[in-house]
């Protein structure tokens, strides 16, 4: 009898916080809406809506890689490139044949997922063998690697189907009537705008319940056993190349599906150092560095901060970076100083010992 | 036949021979000692029966089939389980989570039915708790079953590695300094546990002490290992009486 009720506890804690955490997501959406109807969301913090759910995306899919598998990417903006990239070819060339936008965007996610999976495979096996900072170098080649190499595709579609070029526009080879979908720096045009702030809290909810999930699951804690201990990890026979893969393909695979979000929130999407390069990948790095390595809803919660900061900040002109900065370094005293953690676990310790005792 | 034979086993790193023409023979239900002084070789025995090392010379039968050189993942699935002489818990997780990973293998549902939490999940979950509870009950931990690795106590943290290398459901359970670290007290102790988990699991043991007291208490059979070579084997009181013995690791 004591038994079961002492189990019952357990899961209940887990699934307590898991719950708090989308509760907090949905509240936010609610008040959002609420603000909306009444006015009181200018046009530009209306534009912020869909980013934040993007950035929020980023940071909970990076936190799978460095808090939960516990190694450094600083490749993750690639991923994101490849979900737009992947996302808005399909989007584009299926106008036509898919005119319904809700299926099309549906499948355009999809295709986004897959395809950044499949590079989170491909940059994955090789990059894994490494450990630490090498892994972490690599990682940012990789990322850069993916950004570049998309600015030298073409690709046109005429009556005869597809067409492909490394070189130039002209290199496509195509009849009168046809078009260049992506055309190299340049980018692709067109996409349909079809992120919307409800979508992308729905799909900050799925990412939430998948990376939730999988922690508290048999293969979540065969991922963390990788963290703590490879080799004790290895002797009690966990196939440690597996799971460092699954985590760094899925982790992969969301960052592409916050890659969907923003080329279909943009006609007009181009591969540049500002939104896929290597800052990119630091800024979400920053986002789950200060939420806490590990901690998914603080990533989150950091994610939509700072996101909002330097546009809330907007009217100090010059001072704006300024204060962005402190603003950064005194997150990030708060979270990881010694003393202030003592201070906050003997605080929330005492309250989780008396709740437990009753 | 025996459950463990290890023929002429050898290894070296770069001109060192740190174990050469070792054999050995357990049967089952044994509880057998290595012992040894410093750098002798004993902890390299146990990378070269787990993987960890891959054997220049010699091969190794683990209840008549051939493991040597095979993957340490591969030999944990073949009947091998471990502890280290410096603990290696997963310290980030609690003490029950250590446990049910060491019933991973044992235990199996996919990742997506984890993540949809199909009734599949509740199901294994439900069993895995269930066996890793009574698994912790044995070593005295079940109350501490929240508590995170990194914050046992130094005695019950051995006591914790002992019971993640059993979740595996071993033949053969090595050891490696299981008193290391601990007072008179928590060593006799662990004398009890490890009896106790020889009889109730039917379990095979070696295990590589420092502690004599221990090694006389348990052991039924000792191998002494001097340079990266057996110095002498047989029935522990033998042993501990054999002259060589005493003069190259007791003292006299």
């Amino acid at each position: 009898m004591e038994k079961s009720t002492t189990k019952k506890i357990h899961i209940d804690k887990t699934l307590k916080t898991n719950l708090i955490t989308y509760g907090i997501v949905i509240a936010a959406f609610i008040i959002v809406q609420f603000l909306i109807s009444a006015g009181q969301v200018s046009s530009l913090m209306k534009g912020l809506l869909v980013p934040l759910c993007i950035y929020s995306i980023m940071a909970i899919s990076l936190n799978l890689t460095v808090g939960i598998l516990g190694e450094l990417s600083l490749g993750h903006a690639g991923f994101m490139c490849m979900g737009a990239f992947s996302s808005s070819l399909f989007s584009v060339s299926m106008m036509d044949t898919i005119p319904n936008a809700g299926i099309r965007f549906f499948l355009a996610i999809l295709v986004g997922a897959a395809a950044a999976a499949a590079a989170g495979i491909v940059v994955g096996i090789p990059v894994l063998r490494l450990r630490g900072d090498y892994l972490a170098i690599v990682t940012l080649a990789f990322g850069e690697i993916i950004k570049n190499v998309v600015n030298v595709l073409y690709l046109g579609k005429d009556s005869n189907g597809f067409h492909f070029s490394m070189k130039n526009a002209m290199a496509l080879n195509m009849e009168k009537g046809g078009t260049v979908i992506l055309n190299g720096a340049q980018g692709i045009t067109g996409t349909p705008k079809n992120s919307t702030f409800a979508i992308g809290v729905i799909l900050t909810l799925i990412t939430l319940l998948i990376v939730l999930n999988l922690i508290n699951s048999r293969s979540g804690r065969a991922i963390m056993s990788v963290r703590d201990n490879r080799i004790a990890a290895e002797s009690i026979g966990i196939n440690i190349t597996k799971y460092k893969l699954m985590a760094f393909t899925i982790s992969a695979s969301l960052a592409g599906v916050a890659g969907v979000l923003y080329s279909h929130n943009l006609s007009s999407l181009t591969a540049t150092q500002k939104n896929f390069g290597y800052n990119q990948s630091i800024m979400i790095l920053v986002f789950v560095v200060l939420g806490g390595i590990g901690n998914i809803r603080g990533s989150m919660i950091a994610a939509v901060l700072l996101t909002l900061l330097p546009e809330l900040l907007r009217g100090l002109n010059a001072y704006r970076m300024l204060i962005y900065a402190i603003i950064l370094i005194v997150m990030m005293i708060f979270n990881w100083s010694p003393k202030l953690i003592d201070f906050r676990k003997r605080y929330f310790h005492n309250n989780r010992t008396k709740k437990e005792r009753v | 036949m025996a459950l463990l034979e290890i023929k002429n086993l050898g290894i070296s790193f770069g001109g060192l021979r740190a174990v050469d023409n070792f054999s050995i023979t357990i049967e089952k239900g044994q509880l057998y000692g290595l012992i040894g002084p410093n750098g002798a070789g004993k902890t390299t025995i146990f990378n070269l029966l787990t993987g960890v090392y891959k054997p220049n010379a010699g091969t190794i039968l683990l209840d008549g089939n051939n493991i040597t050189g095979k993957k340490t993942v591969d030999i944990n699935r073949a009947g091998i389980a471990r502890t280290f002489q410096n603990i290696r818990l997963f310290k980030d997780l609690t003490v029950l989570d250590n446990v049910k990973t060491g019933l991973h293998n044992s235990h199996p549902y996919s990742t997506v039915a984890g993540i949809l939490r199909l009734p599949q999940y509740f199901k294994v979950e439900k069993e895995m708790d269930e066996k890793a509870v009574e698994l912790l009950k044995v070593f005295d931990l079940d109350k501490e079953k929240d508590t995170l690795a990194s914050n046992l106590p130094y005695g019950k943290q051995r006591k914790l590695e002992i019971a993640r290398a059993l979740a595996t459901g071993p033949k053969l359970l090595l050891l490696d300094e299981p008193a290391a670290g601990m007072n008179p007290n928590e060593t006799a102790e662990l004398m009890d546990t490890i009896r106790f988990v020889r009889d109730n699991f039917d379990m095979t043991i070696l295990l590589i002490e420092h502690d004599m007291k221990l090694v006389s208490g348990i052991c039924e059979r000792l191998t002494v290992l001097n340079f990266g070579q057996v110095l002498t084997q047989g029935k522990t009181a033998d042993v501990l009486h054999d002259p060589e013995v005493i003069k190259a690791y007791l003292g006299e």
